[in-house]
């Protein structure tokens, strides 16, 4: 056969065409063009929309901010360099930049606050990246006090006195331990107690005494601005994941009463707002209060914000425990686990990163709720806000402050929710 | 954690279970009760833990109360609500109900408390157009409109809500014309169509006002006009009328094949009713008119009420596009590719296949959206909206010195809020939810 075709085919071609370029409407960036911006008729339409919004909205702002003025006392010195035309005057927060971030913090000591906030990414970065050597967690362990130290000030006997009761109960633990488990529990618990109210008093007194050590005192109504958030919004977060975790175990649990208490606390809390909450802290804590006791403003409020965001934590992370198959539940149960090594090896780790994004999207709601302080009379970047607003110089100045404030409020969110990003990536281990 | 003497437990008592079942019919035995075992016993040990909370926990309240009876005394006061019976002497700018600043602080709570709802229900309607058209927008193959709203998404997720409603209240209080930039031959703003005028005092839309005043219906605290009660009585009737002819229609189409038209009687049906209606009581729009220094006439919408309604909208208007987005891309591809396959348009394959699948996903995160809006109202005082905290929990609390009880009435007040959104929407859940079979 092949022969007959071999005689009746009078053409045959044995070499290749060289290859052609496409169309041109199949190319480059017309085709990229057309497939992404008109591709049908609505998204032709919605594509001119965007660009006239885009359009109007540079055309508002742009000579706003190219005209900015960085260099000026007041608004009106402002107006007068601006000479008519419109323009911003981030010479306010060039002017005041240091109220917004530290509040009324002694400006001679505004190197605590930094090196606080230096050592404080030095002390999260062994949580945050596993790369790193497990030591660095001791100084993450310690940072709390130091952080206070450098923040707060004071006798550098108080830190320690209150480490000490830590280290008492960790030691009763080790020593008790060969004695009897539950003996060496309640030993754990009471022995930094027994510190804390017998000894730590006298044993601060006596080493200020004997060794002065420490920096100057700076009150809490002095500290404002940016660092605030960051006080109360770091040590919020740090404390509700542990209660939150506490709180979702009890939900979960088969104690009829316990659960009863952790769903009440938990839809308590979650069904009235924040504020009243803040508001309970400055106003009621007093009737709650043993007749003339008081505490820290700024501690109460982190109770509050801590207590408000471990009851939404519980939820997410009940969340991740209703998604584990019950297969593993059992699975830890079939290994001979007792409860708290099955949650720790087994549940709490998976369902911990099944909760990633839900976690960090507490946190994030929770730094950002701390603009509700300014209700309760702390100086938090807005309440500062309207302080300078309130001075002559700069009465009627709006949108620069909340440009500022806005983008240190989105850098450390939108940075979170990167990072929760990257470690639902690192974590996942499904094949897909 | 409980290291030696807790390991060795369970295998011994697994034992005793079966020695026990072997031995059953010969003799029962049944260990003898130790009160190590309250301890050390899984079955006893969650009654002594309970039991122990139990206790911490009656200590706590015995000794809040205490201190709280203790505190009350030496204030010399008594815990009683009879403050909101009490006159309030304050104004309030929104009434949704008569209030004057002679009638009572309960009557002011209750003011703020229909502001509060007011707010949250359209503040849930816009955030909800919002959110779904970003979400849908969010997803679209075109560039730059994807870009856009994940711009507009982002900068609102991370950017606090207080914040944002300042930003709002600003932009009103400070871009917008005044209303004297209204007047004259030359005016520098003009209303739009000539019936909404944008100031800086906030805008005014027009009203829709009767010729024929039926009377207003007293229950309680509330009088509600009876025009109005008509004519949402007469929507309600077409909407269920028109269900009726769609359910015949369907009945129809599987009896015999064909399905008749209705969509000409359904908008006869929804339509001609409130037409009517409105002829009847003599409707007619009421419109914004400059006079004096500022408008008068039609619907004034206040710059406090404006700023929360925007900025509450928008801020939950970004989470709810990203839970729209999640929620359509966690229907698989294979069920758009089954519904094309099966030759319906794209249209109803959104309608039929796709939404009813990713409802399912959606609807539970946008209830805590709904939620989280709601308490989110409570910030109506930054900008002066008189709310619920403003009133009852803000100048009622200030005049009358009754924190406790003013906060504990809020407080309640807000959890049924809560707890009423939320039971509804678990309600609506329960039905979208997929039924296991």
């Amino acid at each position: 056969m092949s022969n007959v075709e071999a005689h009746t085919v009078a053409y045959v071609r044995d070499t290749m065409i060289a290859q052609q370029s496409p169309p041109l409407a199949e190319s480059g960036a017309i085709r990229w063009l057309r497939s992404n911006l008109f591709s049908g008729w609505l998204n032709s339409v919605l594509t001119v929309v965007s660009l006239l919004a885009i359009f109007l909205a540079v055309k508002a702002i742009a000579p706003w901010l190219l005209n900015a003025v960085w260099n000026a006392g007041s608004l009106a010195e402002c107006r007068a360099i601006l000479d008519g035309a419109t323009g911003a005057c981030f010479a306010v927060i060039r002017d005041r930049w240091h109220q917004l971030l530290f509040g009324f913090y002694p400006p001679q000591f505004y190197w605590r606050p930094v090196l606080a906030l230096v050592l404080l990414f030095v002390a999260i970065a062994p949580v945050l990246f596993t790369g790193l050597p497990r030591k660095m967690l001791i100084f993450s362990a310690l940072y709390p006090f130091i952080g206070y130290h450098l923040i707060w000030g004071g006798s550098a006997w108080f830190p320690v006195s209150v480490l000490l009761g830590f280290v008492a109960g960790v030691a009763a633990y080790v020593i008790l331990r060969n004695l009897n488990g539950l003996v060496a529990i309640f030993g754990a618990i009471m022995a930094p107690f027994a510190w804390w109210f017998l000894a730590a008093g006298p044993f601060d007194a006596a080493m200020s005494a004997a060794i002065p050590l420490g920096l100057d005192f700076v009150r809490s109504d002095r500290i404002g601005g940016f660092l605030i958030a960051l006080i109360v919004g770091v040590t919020a977060i740090a404390l509700s994941l542990p209660v939150g975790i506490i709180l979702a175990l009890g939900r979960q649990s088969d104690m009829l009463f316990l659960k009863t208490i952790c769903v009440v606390f938990i839809e308590f809390i979650r069904g009235v707002p924040l504020i009243t909450l803040l508001f309970s802290a400055s106003l009621l804590l007093n009737y709650f209060l043993p007749p003339g006791t008081t505490f820290d403003l700024i501690l109460r409020v982190i109770i509050m914000v801590t207590l408000f965001a471990s009851a939404y934590m519980a939820e997410v992370i009940r969340g991740g425990l209703a998604a584990l198959p019950k297969g593993q539940y059992e699975a830890a149960d079939a290994l001979g686990l007792d409860y708290w090594k099955a949650q720790r090896l087994i549940i709490m780790p998976q369902a911990l990163k099944i909760s990633i994004p839900g976690i960090v999207n507490t946190f994030i709601g929770l730094f950002k709720d701390t603009t509700l302080l300014v209700f309760i009379a702390i100086l938090e970047p807005l309440a500062l806000a309207n302080a300078i607003r309130a001075d002559t110089n700069w009465n009627g100045i709006y949108w620069e402050l909340f440009i500022f404030i806005g983008a240190l409020f989105f850098i450390f969110c939108f940075g979170m929710s990167r990072y929760s990003m990257y470690l639902e990536q690192k974590l996942k281990t499904d094949h897909r | 954690m409980w290291p030696r003497t807790r390991l060795g437990q369970p295998t011994g008592y697994i034992m005793s279970i079966t020695n026990d079942q072997r031995v059953a019919t010969a003799a029962p035995q049944k260990p003898a009760f130790h009160p190590s075992m309250l301890l050390y016993d899984q079955r006893y040990r969650s009654i002594t833990i309970q039991i122990f909370a139990l206790f911490l926990l009656m200590l706590g309240a015995a000794w809040l109360i205490d201190n709280v009876v203790n505190n009350l005394r030496l204030l010399g006061r008594t815990f009683s609500f009879n403050f909101l019976w009490q006159s309030a002497g304050y104004d309030i700018n929104q009434r949704p109900i008569e209030y004057d600043s002679t009638m009572t602080h309960g009557r002011a709570a209750l003011v703020g408390f229909l502001n509060t709802i007011i707010l949250a229900i359209l503040g849930c309607a816009l955030a909800t157009v919002i959110g779904v058209i970003a979400g849908v927008l969010r997803l679209s193959k075109n560039w730059l409109v994807s870009r856009l709203v994940t711009f507009y998404v982002e900068i609102f997720r991370n950017i606090p809500t207080l914040i944002w409603i300042l930003i709002f209240g600003a932009v009103m209080a400070e871009s917008m014309p005044a209303p004297s930039a209204f007047r004259g031959d030359n005016a520098s703003s003009s209303m739009i169509f000539d019936a909404i005028a944008v100031t800086n005092r906030g805008i005014y839309i027009p009203s829709i006002q009767f010729q024929t005043e039926l009377g207003v219906l007293p229950i309680g605290p509330f009088a509600p006009s009876l025009n109005w009660i008509l004519i949402l009585a007469v929507i309600i009737a077409g909407i269920f009328a028109n269900k009726q002819l769609i359910a015949h229609a369907n009945r129809l189409q599987s009896e015999t094949g064909i399905r008749p038209k209705t969509w000409w009687k359904s908008i006869l049906l929804l339509l001609l009713p409130v037409g009517v209606i409105l002829v009847a009581l003599g409707a007619y729009l009421d419109y914004p008119e400059l006079r004096g220094f500022n408008f008068t006439g039609g619907l004034h919408l206040r710059n406090s009420f404006l700023a929360m309604w925007l900025g509450l909208s928008l801020y939950t208007g970004a989470f709810i596009a990203e839970i729209v987005r999640g929620g359509i891309l966690a229907v698989s591809k294979g069920q758009t590719e089954a519904a094309f396959a099966l030759g319906l348009q794209p249209g109803k394959t959104m309608r039929l296949v796709i939404l009813p699948q990713a409802m399912r996903v959606i609807v539970p995160p946008l209830i805590s959206q709904y939620l989280n809006l709601t308490k989110n109202t409570s910030l109506g005082l930054a900008v002066g909206y008189m709310d619920l905290r403003s009133t009852l929990g803000g100048i009622t609390i200030n005049q009358t010195g009754r924190e406790l009880e003013g906060m504990l009435l809020l407080m309640a007040v807000y959890l049924v809020i809560s707890l009423t959104i939320s039971g509804l929407m678990n309600v609506y859940n329960s039905r979208v939810k997929l039924k296991e079979r």
